[in-house]
């Protein structure tokens, strides 16, 4: 039995449907993340789980409780906003001593248990202090370490770090993390951040219009994605358009060349058009190697230096694609308009229902 | 630019004359109640007739009442129709202007018509209910005033996560009223206050209609059979005005400072 149930939850905001039979099973001291697009009803879900929106149908237990029909307020859950919202007329130890001092803590446990989470945080010496005096990270930790402070059953987190600057936002995701971990605490993440999700998680689900398309670990998502919706949203994928040659043998042809994919195609006959996708890491530029089996001509559309890596654009005839390149001092990139040979690991590539 | 820059001191000269002039001569005349000299001889009589404290305290006490029946109505109503039902903040607004447009003198006969002694709630039957009566009559005509603080007071903080984040922290909603909501609206409750202070201070009809000793009706009475006393009367009820919007723009100030260093 898992700690977190949600089964069969659906929502509707009038005449749309914005959540469509959502199903998931969290573990306990499990760090889910919802990955998906805006829009793609991450945050209802987030919502219905910390009771501010009524499932429209569907059944959420925690603990083995049937939460749906407690008030948000009796849910014993924390909560982490995108914004913030501190308490403005609060201070940072009384922000966090907020939800102690509700459930009529001895002032004695209040106060130490927000000089815990204030070291937890790494903000002791701010304890004083009012919202409008921290930076938004000191204060997006203030949030949790309010959140955190009434050991809540659930965390739940919705794109905390969405307000912040890039730098802050990775360390401050590897410290969401720390935490969690430290404390053991079951959490849902919310973001858009593919890379966020993939870094941090345990699992992922990935939310395509109001759907769970796909949960799983990282490296599973991001190297088996069930479809095409997933493949194209977690990582950058090149998608190539083909024709099959050789349905039983896995031969296909890619812009007149013919190509082993190591791999029967079950659903399409020799001669269909079908699509393939290729992740960045399995194209490369130059001849063949043992590696990248898979010669085909290219020409180059693009090179954009981003200091380690050198992200290249090139078309395979019809097809784009785009991949990496460790930057070498010796070898200068090439430049657009360049004739190439660019090489890919043919066994990599998936093929994508229509 | 120039000519503009003219123009504008020449309307600000007028206004400055349409509102002072009035002002000194009635300051001036006030001081006269002493013949030959400049004497505060007018604001004694004023201040130590013994109608004057009892009216005056009367009116203060009931501003104080007012003030917090209308805090009371407005700002968990404002708040709630900020947070669960905006679509009704245009009828609502609608509502709290309607003391503007619909005279006291109206209202306050309403009043006599539905609550007289022979009604099914007699309030005016006795002094206390006619003291009620009258607070809800104030309140009503300061509504406009307090609702519109309040409800812009409210929009310039995110009640909304800001309520959720208490809620999923085990608030309830009278603590989240008392503890979040109020604390962040206070400058615009207080900005509310003071006015509903200023209006109670100096009103005349519902009072003498409900014939209540209060310092408007005071203010009348003097005006009709004195000479002196009257404007310095006048220049006290100005004071005591000016005292309230001077406060409204200090509370204000603090906040917009306070804001300012949140940036
Ligand atoms: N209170 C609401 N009323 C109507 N539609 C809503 C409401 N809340 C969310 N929606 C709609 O539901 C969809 C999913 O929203 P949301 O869960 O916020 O997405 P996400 O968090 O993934 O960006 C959106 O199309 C949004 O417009
Ligand atoms: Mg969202």
């Amino acid at each position: 039995m898992s700690f977190l149930t949600i089964s069969h939850l659906k929502k509707s905001f009038g005449a749309t449907t914005v959540v469509h039979d959502f199903n998931l099973d969290i573990e306990k001291g499990e760090f889910v993340s919802f990955l998906g697009p805006s829009g793609c009803g991450k945050t209802t879900v987030l919502r219905m789980v910390a009771g501010f929106e009524t499932p429209t149908s569907g059944k959420i237990s925690i603990g083995g409780q049937d939460v749906v029909n407690l008030k948000p307020n009796q849910r014993n859950i924390g909560m982490v906003f995108q914004a913030y919202a501190l308490f403005p007329n609060m201070t940072v130890a009384q922000n966090v001593a907020f939800g102690l001092k509700v459930a009529k803590k001895p002032q004695a446990e209040i106060d130490a248990t927000v000089q815990e989470m204030l070291s937890l945080i790494k903000l002791d010496h701010l304890g004083d202090r009012y919202p409008y005096q921290l930076s938004g990270g000191q204060q997006q930790r203030v949030a949790l370490a309010r959140a955190l402070a009434t050991k809540p059953q659930v965390l739940l987190l919705d794109e905390p770090l969405s307000a912040l600057d890039a730098k802050i936002r990775v360390s401050l995701r590897e410290e969401i993390r720390a935490i969690q971990r430290k404390l053991g605490i079951t959490t849902i993440f919310v973001t858009h951040d593919q890379e966020e999700a993939l870094s941090i998680s345990d699992r992922i689900v990935v939310m395509y219009e109001g759907k769970a398309e796909q949960v799983g670990a990282p490296f599973e998502i991001y190297n088996q994605p069930s479809s095409r919706f997933v493949a194209s949203f977690v990582g950058t994928l090149n998608t190539f358009d083909a024709t099959v040659r050789d349905a039983a043998a896995g031969i296909i042809a890619i812009d007149g060349k013919d190509v082993m994919i190591g791999q029967k195609i079950t659903n399409h006959k020799t001669g269909d058009k079908i699509s393939l996708a290729v992740r960045p890491e399995a194209v490369s530029l130059g001849e063949a190697t043992d590696k990248r089996e898979t010669t085909l001509d290219g020409k180059i559309n693009s090179v954009h230096f981003l200091g380690s890596v050198i992200r290249i654009r090139a078309s395979l005839g019809e097809n784009i694609v785009s991949f990496d390149t460790f930057n070498n001092p010796s070898a200068p990139p090439p430049s657009p308009g360049e004739n190439v040979k660019v090489s890919l690991a043919a066994k990599d590539m998936l093929l994508l229902g229509q | 630019m120039k000519t503009n820059r003219f123009w504008s001191w020449i309307a600000l000269a007028f206004g400055i004359l349409y509102f002072v002039v009035p002002l000194i001569g009635t300051l001036e005349f006030s001081l006269r109640m002493r013949r030959g000299v400049y004497s505060l001889d007018a604001y004694w009589v004023i201040l130590s007739d013994p109608r004057f404290q009892a009216t005056f305290g009367y009116s203060i006490v009931m501003a104080l009442v007012t003030i917090v029946v209308g805090i009371v109505l407005v700002v968990p109503t404002a708040y709630w129709v900020r947070l669960r039902l905006p679509s009704w903040r245009p009828f609502l607004e609608f509502i709290t202007l309607l003391p503007l447009v619909i005279p006291a003198i109206v209202v306050v006969f309403g009043y006599i018509r539905l609550y007289n002694t022979s009604s099914f709630l007699p309030l005016t039957g006795s002094a206390m209910g006619t003291n009620i009566l009258l607070v809800f009559g104030y309140t009503m005509l300061a509504l406009p005033y307090m609702y519109r603080a309040v409800d812009t007071g409210l929009g310039a903080i995110d009640i909304r996560t800001m309520t959720e984040a208490a809620e999923s922290l085990g608030a309830s909603r009278i603590k989240i009223m008392w503890s979040v909501i109020l604390p962040n609206v206070l400058v615009a409750v207080l900005s509310g206050a003071f006015l509903t202070f200023a209006i109670v201070i100096g009103e005349f009809t519902m009072a003498a209609l409900l014939n209540r000793p209060a310092f408007g009706p005071f203010l009348q009475l003097i005006g009709a059979n004195r000479a002196y006393e009257p404007a310095a009367l006048a220049v006290i009820s100005f004071a005591i005005t000016w005292v309230c919007m001077g406060l409204i723009q200090v509370v204000t100030r603090l906040n917009k400072s306070l804001a300012a260093t949140k940036r």
